[in-house]
C-alpha cells in the first residue's frame, strides 16, 4: 500500500464572482517529492495553491493537508506548513534579519536563522534592506522565511519568475536540498524546464482543470512517443535504408542530413544497427526526445507562452 | 493572549525602525508640522500683540489647530504605508503568517500614535520661544487630548486605505477627505455663519469634535465640559473601526 499522500485535493472548485479560477482539480502529493502544478499564467495554479495553504475559501471540493482542513485547522497547519507567495514583497527598509527575526518569533519551534541564513547564501546580507536584494536574494530570502519554523510542507508559487537562468539554477538547488531533508514540496510554475528538471511529479493545469498528472517522462511517453534521430552521412544509400527500418514513419532530408521520426520505443536502437549493419558512416549522430513543451502542445493545442 | 501582545511589541518596533529609515517619511510627519507651528506662531502667536492691538485670533486657536495638524499627517502618512503595503502584497505575505491581522494593523496605530507623541513633543520645545506658553495650560491633558483625536480619526484612515484604489492614490483621496473636514472644523471661522443644515452637519463632523475638544483643553476646560466631543469622536471610532472590518482589503 502507498503511503498517505500528504497533501490530497479532490474536486477543488474556486470562482471569484463569475470568473471561474478553478474548476475542477484532484491531484495528490506523496511524501518527499517536489510536485509542479504546471500551466500557463491564469490557469488556477495559484488559485489552488492558496486554497491549499488556507489562504482561501474553496467553493466546492475537498483539502486535505497533513490530514488537517486547511481553513478549519489553520493554527495547527501554519506550524507544519511554509508558504512563499507569488510577487510577495516585504517592507522596503526591513532588514533581513529583522524579517527572520520577526518570523521567527510567531513560531514555537524554530531552526537557527543564521544558519538558514548562510545554508541560502545569504550570510553576507544579514544586515541589507530589502529594497537592496536582487531579485534572486529576495526569493531566497523568502524561501528562509518558508523554513524558519522547519516545516514538514512547503508551498513555492512561482518561484524563480522573473529571474535570470543562473540564479533560478541556483534556486533550484535549493529547492531540492529541501526535499533531501525529507520534506514534501508543492509548486507552481510557467516554465515548461523547471517542471521538468526540479519535479518529482507534474500536474498539467489548463484553464482551472488537470489535464493530466504524472513523472514527466511518463507524461512524454504517454502523449508523444513519438522520436526523433538526427544524423549527418554522405553515404548515397542512407535514405533508402533508413527508410526501410521497421517503425520509421518519415524520413526527411535536408542535404546531407536525414530526419528520422517513428513512433516504435526501439526507434533509437534500430537506427543504430542499421547505420552498423551497413556501415554507413556518420559525421553527425544525435536524438530529439519530446520534452513536456510537446506534451503540453499535445494535451492543449496550444503553446504555453501563447 | 500573551504571545499576540509580544507580537504586537516586536511588530510596532519593527515598524518604527522602518518608518524612520525613510527620511521624507520622517521629514514629513515630524520637521513639517514642526516649522509650520513656528512659521504660524510667528505671524499670528502672543508675541505679534501688542500694548494697541490684541492677538489674532487665529494665535488663540493655533495649538489645537497643529495638534489637528499632526493628526491629519498621521492619517496620510497611514492610508499611504497601508495602501502601499497592500499592493507590494506585503499585507498577504504578513497574513501567510500566524500574526493575527488585527495584531498588523494595531501595530501600525501604535507606531502613527508615538510619532505623534514625539512630533507635539518637538513642537512644543521648538515654539517655546515664539509661543510662549501659559502656565495654566494643562500639558498632560492636552497632550492625552492629541493623542485622543489622533487615534479616533486614525480609524478613518482605514476606510480611506480600503477605498483608495492604488498607493499612487492614497494622499489626494486622504486630503480629499481630510481637508474639507477641517476647513469646517471651526477653527478659521465660527460655524455659526453656515445656514443651518450644514452647521448641523459641520458640528458632527470628527475634525470639529477634535479641534473642539483640543481648543476647550488648551484654555483649561474641563473633560467633562467636552463629553459631546468625546462622544463625536468615540463613536467615529467604532463606525469607522466596523466599517473597515466590512470593507478592508488585503490584497
Amino acid at each position: 500500500m502507498p503511503p498517505a499522500p500528504v497533501i490530497r485535493v479532490s474536486g477543488l472548485h474556486k470562482a471569484y464572482g463569475r470568473t471561474i479560477a478553478v474548476d475542477d482539480v484532484s491531484f495528490d502529493v506523496q511524501p518527499g517529492e517536489i510536485f509542479g502544478l504546471l500551466g500557463p499564467n491564469g490557469a488556477g495554479k495559484t488559485t489552488t495553491m492558496e486554497c491549499v495553504g488556507g489562504l482561501r475559501a474553496i467553493d466546492r471540493g475537498s483539502i486535505a493537508v497533513l490530514g488537517l482542513d486547511p481553513r478549519r485547522d489553520i493554527r495547527a497547519l501554519q506550524r507544519r506548513v511554509g508558504v512563499q507567495l507569488q510577487q510577495a514583497q516585504l517592507q522596503k527598509r526591513i532588514k533581513v534579519w529583522e524579517a527572520v527575526d520577526l518570523w521567527a518569533s510567531l513560531y514555537p519551534k524554530t531552526v537557527d536563522g543564521d544558519a538558514l541564513l548562510a545554508r541560502l547564501g545569504l550570510a553576507d546580507k544579514r544586515n541589507a534592506w530589502f529594497m537592496t536584494l536582487s531579485g534572486g536574494q529576495k526569493q531566497r530570502l523568502f524561501i528562509a522565511l518558508a523554513l524558519i519554523h522547519d516545516p514538514d510542507v512547503v508551498l513555492l508559487d512561482e518561484l524563480t519568475t522573473g529571474l535570470d537562468p543562473q540564479a533560478r539554477r541556483a534556486i533550484w538547488d535549493m529547492v531540492r536540498a529541501i526535499r533531501e531533508r525529507g520534506k514534501t514540496v508543492l509548486l507552481t510554475t510557467h516554465l515548461m524546464e523547471e517542471a521538468e528538471k526540479l519535479c518529482d511529479r507534474v500536474a498539467i493545469i489548463e484553464r482551472g482543470r488537470v489535464v493530466d498528472a504524472g513523472t514527466p517522462v511518463e507524461l512524454v511517453r504517454r502523449h508523444c512517443p513519438e522520436s526523433t534521430v538526427v544524423l549527418t552521412t554522405a553515404d548515397e544509400g542512407a535514405e533508402a535504408r533508413l527508410r526501410a527500418i521497421p517503425g520509421v514513419d518519415t524520413v526527411v532530408r535536408r542535404g546531407q542530413e536525414f530526419t528520422v521520426r517513428g513512433h516504435h520505443a526501439d526507434l533509437v536502437t534500430r537506427v543504430i544497427q542499421c547505420l552498423a549493419a551497413h556501415q554507413i558512416q556518420v559525421a553527425d549522430f544525435r536524438t530529439v526526445l519530446p520534452t513536456l513543451e510537446d506534451v503540453f502542445l499535445a494535451l492543449t493545442g496550444h503553446s504555453i507562452r501563447d | 493572549m500573551t504571545s499576540m501582545l509580544r507580537a504586537l511589541v516586536k511588530l510596532t518596533w519593527l515598524e518604527l525602525k522602518i518608518f524612520i529609515r525613510e527620511p521624507l517619511g520622517f521629514i514629513g510627519s515630524v520637521a513639517i508640522p514642526v516649522l509650520l507651528f513656528v512659521v504660524l506662531a510667528r505671524v499670528f502667536g502672543p508675541r505679534v500683540a501688542t500694548a494697541t492691538r490684541a492677538a489674532p485670533a487665529f494665535g488663540q486657536v493655533l495649538p489645537a489647530f497643529s495638534a489637528l495638524f499632526i493628526a491629519m499627517g498621521a492619517v496620510t502618512s497611514l492610508v499611504t504605508i497601508i495602501s502601499i503595503y497592500r499592493e507590494g502584497g506585503i499585507l498577504k505575505r504578513l497574513r501567510a503568517t500566524p500574526l493575527s491581522p488585527l495584531v498588523i494593523l494595531a501595530a501600525h496605530v501604535v507606531v502613527k500614535l508615538l510619532l505623534a507623541a514625539a512630533t507635539l513633543a518637538a513642537l512644543a520645545l521648538a515654539g517655546r520661544r515664539v509661543y510662549p506658553i501659559d502656565a495654566a495650560v494643562p500639558l498632560g491633558s492636552f497632550a492625552i487630548a492629541v493623542l485622543f483625536t489622533t487615534w479616533s480619526i486614525l480609524s478613518i484612515g482605514f476606510v480611506i486605505a480600503s477605498i483608495v484604489p492604488t498607493a499612487r492614490f492614497a494622499q489626494p483621496i486622504a486630503a480629499l477627505i481630510l481637508y474639507p473636514m477641517i476647513a469646517l472644523s471651526g477653527l478659521f471661522f465660527p460655524l455659526d455663519v453656515l445656514p443651518g443644515p450644514a452647521t448641523a452637519l459641520a458640528r458632527v463632523l470628527p475634525l470639529t469634535a477634535g479641534a473642539s475638544l483640543l481648543n476647550g483643553i488648551w484654555k483649561g476646560e474641563s473633560w467633562l465640559a467636552h463629553g459631546a466631543d468625546v462622544i463625536v469622536l468615540s463613536a467615529t471610532f467604532v463606525f469607522c473601526l466596523a466599517l473597515s472590518s466590512r470593507v478592508f482589503r488585503w490584497e
